[in-house]
Parts: C-alpha cells; structure tokens; sequence
C-alpha cells in the first residue's frame, strides 16, 4: 500500500488520542518489557571477551572482536617521534576540542589529532540538548537522582556528582564563547523537559544546539592556534616501562603513512561504536564511530566499564530508505508527539526512558503491531503533525527546523505526514573506566566523552552526554596539562603491545582481524 | 514475521532497484537510483575519506557540485542528503582555502566595528546573490552579509543557526568573502557581546559555590542502595 493511505489512521486517530493519558510503567512491568524486547537482553548477540583487563566479561561479538583484535603496528617500527607535545588529544569532537582548549589555556602545548576533519563527530549532530541543572525549581541533587534512575542505580556516584555539579559553570564558560542558547523573554536560558528527568533542565539552540556548540569550539581551536593533525587515524598508543602511557601512532589516511607523536599526557576523545552496526542495526551516528579508542586503551591494559549496554534511541528513521537510522529528535516526543502502532493506539508514554520507549516500540512490531517496508523495514509512527495540531500551526518548521529540511529533501513534509521510525543504534553506555580527573588506570592516559564509561550507569539520560563532553573534557585537559607541565617526557616503546600479543596468543589468536577498525568498510568490492 | 500485508510501504524501488546512470567527476557509473549521493560512490567501489563526515546532514563535509540532466545550471548539495538521479553528474568539493580571521572573542573591544578590522572586504558585497543560491542550507546568505555589515548582530545569528559549514557560499563570491566565517564571527561576538547575562544561571553557580545542597548531598550520598533507589523513585 501506499505510504499516505497507511498514514491516514494517524490523522484519523488523533483527536482520540490527544484525550487520552499513557501512564507510566511500573518498575516491574518495566524490568519485564526491557528484559524481553530490549536489545541488550539478547544472549545469542553476546560472547565473553577472552583476555584482557576485561577477560571474561560480556560484551557485543562485534565488539569483542574487535577488543582481541591485533595491531597493525610491527614491533621494531623505528620510534624516532614526528611531533613532540605537552598533551596529546586524541578525537576532534565535543570532548576532544573541551579538552584541548583547556590544557592550552594552561600554557601547556597541545595538538589534537583526528581521524577525519576537525569537529567531524556524533558533536555536531546532538539536536535535542544539553542536562543542566538551572530553573529555579531544579536542583544539581535532582539532576543527580534522575540520572541515577535512568541509569538503573549503576552510575559511579562520584563521577555523576561532579558533572551535575559542574554544569552550570559550563554553560557560563559556552556562553562567554559565544553560544547562543535559547532564552525565555526574561533573559534566563530556556529549558526543556526531557524523557525521564523530573524537571526540565534541556538547555537548546533551536534544534542544533550540538552543531552550534561545535562551531563556536571548532571556531575557538582555530582562534587558539591549537596544532591539528587533521585526517590522522590513532592506531596504537605508545608507553614506557612501567606501562605508562607516552604518545601515540597514528595513520595519515591521505598518503597511509605512520606518524608518531611523543606525548606526556595523552587524551582519548574518540567516541563511540555506532558504525559497528552491533546486531545489525542501523545507526544515528558519525562515519568515523568505530570505537577505536576502546580498542587502544584497552591494549593498553585500561579496564572497561558497562560494555555490554548500549542505547538504541527510539526514533530513527525507517522512511525513506536514504534516511535509514538517521534521528527523529526526542524533542519531538518532549513537545508531547505520540506514538503510534499500525492500529492507531498509542503504547507506551512517549516520555518514558529510552530503554522503555525502545523496547516497547520493539515489541509493538514483534508482536505485529508495525508498519514494513518492501524493504523488509518495520517500524511505528511518530505523530509529528500532532505538534501543530497542539501547538499552533508552524511549530514542527519553528521548533524542528534541522528536522524539516531533512525530511523535506525527499519530499516529506513532517507537518503534514507523520514519520516511520524504529530504535537505531545511538550510543555506548559504557566505555574505558575513568575517574573524577578522567584518568584510566593506565597512567598518563585520560579518556573522556563517549568512550569513557561509568558516568552513565546501563542508560543514559538524553541530554546529559553534552554536559559529559563539557565537564569531563575540561577536568581531561587540566589534569593532563598540569601532569605534562610537571614531569619528563616517557620512553616511547610498544611494550604494552608485546604483552598484549603473548596473551593473545596464549588464546590462540582468536580474533583474526586488525584493530581499531578506523572506517567502517562500505565500499562495494566491484569485481 | 507475521504481518497483515495492509500495513507494508510499497516501496518496489527497493525490493528491484531501478538502475540509473550518473557521472562522477567526469566518468560514467549504472548505480542504484535514490541512493545518496555518498553511498553512489561507495557503491562504485570508492573510498571516501574527504567527503563525508557525519552522514546526517549536519557537518559539512559533503559539500557537492552537482547537474541534473538537461539543465544546464551546477547546483549544490549536501552529499549525505542528496539522492541520485538518472542523467545526474557531480563532484565533491574539495575545502575551500578561505582565509579566517583570528581573534579573542572574549577581548574584543567594539565587536561591531571589529567587524571591519577582521572581515575587510565584508562590505564590499556587491549584492550578487551567487552565495544564496549556493547554500544548501537555504540560509538567506546574501541578506546575512549585509545585516553583519550594518550591525545587526542578532538577526545574523539567527538566520545562521542551520549553516553547517560546508563553505559553498565562498568560492562563488565575487567579492571574496567567506560569508560563513563572517557569520560565524557575528553570531559568536552576538552571544558573547550582545547577550544578556542569565540570572538564574549565576544564581545557580553561586548556590553551588555556597554549599546550599550540602545537606541534601550529603543525606544522598549516605544512603545504601536500597535507601538511594526507594528515594530515587520519589523524585516526581
Ligand atoms: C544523532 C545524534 C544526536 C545526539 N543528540 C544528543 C543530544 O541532543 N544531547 C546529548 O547530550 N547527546 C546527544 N548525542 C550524544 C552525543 O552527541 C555524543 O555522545 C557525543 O557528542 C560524543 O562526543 P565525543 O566528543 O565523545 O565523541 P564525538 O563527538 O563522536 O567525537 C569523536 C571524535 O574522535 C575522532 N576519532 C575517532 N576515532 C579516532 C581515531 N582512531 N583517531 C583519531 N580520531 C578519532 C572522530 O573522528 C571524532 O572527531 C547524540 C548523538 C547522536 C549520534
Ligand atoms: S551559509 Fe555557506 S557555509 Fe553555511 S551552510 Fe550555507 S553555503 Fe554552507
Ligand atoms: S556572493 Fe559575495 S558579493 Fe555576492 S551577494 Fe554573496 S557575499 Fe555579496
Ligand atoms: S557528511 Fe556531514 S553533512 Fe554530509
């Protein structure tokens, strides 16, 4: 059929719908739901990691794989250095580029190098907004609860205290940069409610607020005169003798050239895995999120932390086929727009966490309750015209600008037409284990962003990776920059790289492939 | 999976992909048609490194000249947002060298004359509109020159909100401006400048600094477990 005759049952349902209050899951019935359809439930997907700082632990297969992988590096690469620096950052988004601006505004020397251009990142693309505790009726502590809520209890306490407790000093540190916040007509930063959090507390720039954040940070390492190595893939960290971590190796994709640096302190800032397609799903994210940094750090002998949950965001796109996994923003569903199965019913509060949202959504098209593609696609219906019925007419172009055009480009007009969407692939709850400065248990090494893990618990609230970014970036680039100012420059050795092979091996080389995996490999063989 | 064949999307474009011919950089390519353009050159076999970067229409890396059949005008797009068509012929852009201006954001004195000092050739737009026409982003590009040039700071910042700095707007002026840097400058100096301080926020940073949640810390942090998730579940 085709597709605006299946929509009519949205516009049909509407009225009725709007009258109707979805209440909220019990804990049980929401422990059940997720441990049933929940895509972090499912075992066969599962395989425990075989040596390492992680041996024994569950993680994804496509993961795991990739963790045991080998190298790419020959021990006896001559380790004469490239370049020689202070602190090393390693990633070009939000939280590379927080990092690398304040351990520059130490004094300290920096360079940031990254896999593809500058600010190329999952950074650019946050659109729903960034957590911080600000309206009068909120409360860091509150900010503290909810987020340990979402995060079913496994949050590290202190690492979540200090970011809710440092966000608004981070606001005002943005702020002072130039980005520009929505406003309330007061003047006060405007803030919306976002899924599972008691308050609203979404600072917004319109729907770009992570594309304008990255312009203004991109714009200010630039202003800084910060060294880049732009197009400059990590492929292996260097360390000392006492397994401390001293520089890194990188790949120049342009002429495949290895390019060492020396390094005091280095920060990885390399995101996440969304590219691994982990369980065949599609993903929201950037080309470059191939989790290298898991990889590195873990070679490294740096421990891991809830790697075995992810977050499969409800809304990506099903519809048209050039728009798969791409995101519907959350704050579509904040601004109250419903859900929807093929029988026009409503399933579940659209506000609830994403773990719930998405596993109901699951269920809903397990259970035959969806709409498919010819391309063997299922999905539900997000009723984004909704938002102009409750709204006014214009909020959806007003609100959701970047959404708008998106769509537009292939003919659909989300105001008028509700959108197919199904759970994609977002993000990785966990990552290399951190502490209140951003250091691993690997010395000199600090990771921060997503590829560092434990702030999050097993889900992570929307909104609170920026502020992650922001304050974990910060506390990364001080420490380290304050840690180089203070000490010698390490050996540079592949010694880590050694051991890490003798264990390997001992396991019979179980992986086979080279890690990290630097690109996803989408490129059609044509015979 | 089980389902009543009335809820399936006819899509037949899909299931067969119709083939189409398109032209990149000069050479001719049968692909699937619909496909972005990005997954056209990755389904010609090409590795693309420059080229692509988010994949969802927001960082600019994609920047792409493009011609429809039988129409004689070069367009723009976005590579990762843009589907291929039959008889369509593209090329992605390289960066374009512009030149940025430097400046402490922060320091500036007068960020309105600053303008001039930074952005020199900023006024001499002469009204072409070829930097409208090339956004792909359909930002008003021209109109955003001229409001900068006369000060009016936060009209450019908001219609500069969806740039993703793809560049396009630059190579085409005749005047040799780089509108998008221009704007970047504005809208930066607009919130740093020309913005008014939150209340609410320094309030907030000044509780935090004096100790008001303290008390309420330090009940939080003392719970067990079970204490933490039964007072988790009152937060409403
Ligand atoms: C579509 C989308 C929407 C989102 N919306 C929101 C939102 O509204 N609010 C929110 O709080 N969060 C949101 N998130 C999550 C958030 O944006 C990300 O978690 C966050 O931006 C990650 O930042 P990061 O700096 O850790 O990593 P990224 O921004 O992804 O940057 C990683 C950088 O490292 C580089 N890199 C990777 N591997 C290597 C290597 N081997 N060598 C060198 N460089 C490397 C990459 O190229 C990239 O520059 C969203 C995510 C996506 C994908
Ligand atoms: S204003 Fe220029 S840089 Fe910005 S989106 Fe338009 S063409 Fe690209
Ligand atoms: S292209 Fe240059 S000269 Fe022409 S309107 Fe735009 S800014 Fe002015
Ligand atoms: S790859 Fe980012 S806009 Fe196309």
């Amino acid at each position: 059929m085709d597709i605006h005759a299946l929509q009519q049952i949205v516009h049909k349902t509407r009225d009725a719908r709007r009258k109707q209050t979805i209440p909220k899951f019990s804990p049980a019935d929401r422990d059940a739901l997720i441990e049933k359809y929940h895509p972090d439930f499912r075992k066969k997907a599962y395989r425990p990691i075989r040596f390492g700082p992680n041996a024994d632990e569950q993680t994804v297969i496509e993961l795991a794989t990739l963790l045991e992988g080998d190298s790419p590096i020959p021990e006896n690469l001559d380790m004469t250095p490239h370049y020689q620096t202070d602190v090393l950052v390693i990633g070009g988004g939000g939280a590379g580029c927080a990092a690398a601006l304040h351990a520059h505004g130490t004094g300290a020397k920096v360079i940031l190098a990254t896999k593809l251009r500058l600010g190329d990142s999952n950074s650019v693309m946050a659109q729903g907004g960034m957590q911080i505790s600000v309206a009068p009726e909120d409360s860091p502590v509150t900010h503290f609860l909810d987020t340990l809520k979402g995060g079913h209890m496994q949050n590290d306490h202190a690492l979540l205290k200090v970011m809710v407790e440092e966000g608004p000093a981070i606001a005002r540190w943005l702020i002072e940069l130039g980005v520009l916040f929505d406003r309330q007509s007061d003047g006060n930063l405007h803030v919306k409610k976002g899924g599972g959090s008691s308050k609203p507390r979404l600072l917004t720039c319109s729907d770009y607020t992570g594309l304008e954040i990255m312009r203004v940070l991109k714009d200010e390492v630039l202003n800084q005169k910060i060294q880049l190595l732009e197009f400059c893939a990590a492929v292996e960290l260097l360390s000392n003798d006492e397994g401390h971590c001293t520089g890194a190796i990188f790949k120049d994709l342009d002429n495949q050239r290895l390019v060492i640096v020396a390094a005091k302190s280095v920060i990885l800032a390399t995101g996440g895995i969304g590219r691994l397609h982990i369980q065949g799903f599609p993903t929201s994210n950037h080309y470059g999120a191939t989790g290298d940094g898991l990889c590195l750090s873990y070679r490294m002998g740096a421990k891991l932390a809830h790697i075995d949950t992810f977050q499969y965001h409800p809304s990506g796109a099903v519809y048209p086929e050039q728009l798969i996994g791409a995101l519907v923003t959350e704050g579509i569903r904040s601004e109250g727009g419903h859900l929807v199965n093929a029988k026009g019913e409503r399933f579940v509060n659209e506000l609830d966490t994403r773990d719930v949202v998405s596993s109901s959504i699951i269920r809903e098209c397990e259970e035959s309750r969806g709409i498919r593609t010819m391309s063997g696609r299922v999905g539900v219906w997000l009723d984004t015209p909704l938002l102009d019925a409750e709204h006014g007419p214009g909020t959806v172009e007003k609100h959701f600008p970047a959404m708008m055009l998106q769509f537009e480009r292939f003919g659909i007009d989300i105001s008028k037409d509700p959108v197919l969407i199904y759970p994609t692939l977002h993000y990785q709850n966990g990552g290399v284990k951190i502490d209140t400065n951003s250091e691993t248990n690997v010395k000199n090494l600090f990771v921060s962003g997503e590829a560092s893990g434990g702030l999050h618990g097993r889900n992570r609230l929307m909104g609170n990776s920026l502020l992650d970014l922001m304050v974990f970036g910060k506390r990364a680039g001080l420490t380290a920059a304050s840690r180089a100012q203070s000490m010698a420059q390490g050996k540079l050795t592949l010694q880590h790289l050694r051991r890490f092979r003798a264990e390997a091996k001992q396991h019979g080389n179980p992986s086979g492939v080279i890690s990290p995996m630097v690109l996803p490999a989408y490129t059609r063989k044509v015979s | 999976m089980t389902q009543e064949d009335t809820n399936v999307i006819d899509q037949p474009e899909v299931l067969k992909p119709r083939m189409v011919s398109i032209e990149i950089s000069g050479k001719k390519y049968e692909v699937p048609e619909g496909i972005t353009v990005i997954k056209a050159l990755w389904y010609t076999g090409q590795e693309v490194v420059r080229g692509a970067g988010c994949l969802g229409g927001f960082c600019g890396a994609c920047a792409t000249y493009y011609r429809t059949k039988d129409d004689p005008k070069v367009r723009t797009c976005l590579a990762c947002q843009m589907a291929v068509q039959d008889g369509m012929s593209f090329t992605i852009m390289p960066p374009f060298p512009a030149r940025k201006a430097t400046y402490e954001i922060q320091s500036l004195k007068d960020p309105k004359q600053d303008l001039f000092n930074l952005y020199p050739e900023a006024p001499l737009c002469r009204n072409c509109n070829a930097c409208t026409e090339a956004c792909p982003q359909k930002i008003d590009v021209r109109e955003g020159v001229w409001k900068a040039v006369f000060g009016d700071f936060k009209s450019v910042s908001e219609m500069f909100m969806d740039c993703v700095m793809c560049g396009m707007c630059t190579p085409v002026c005749i005047a040799d401006i780089a509108p998008n840097l221009v704007a970047l400058y504005v809208s930066r100096a607009q919130g740093a400048h020309f913005t008014e301080k939150p209340q609410g926020l320094e309030t907030r940073i000044k509780e935090i600094q004096d100790g008001r949640f303290d008390d309420e810390w330090n009940k939080v942090l003392a719970m067990n477990e079970k204490e933490l998730a039964d007072h988790c579940a009152t937060v409403k």
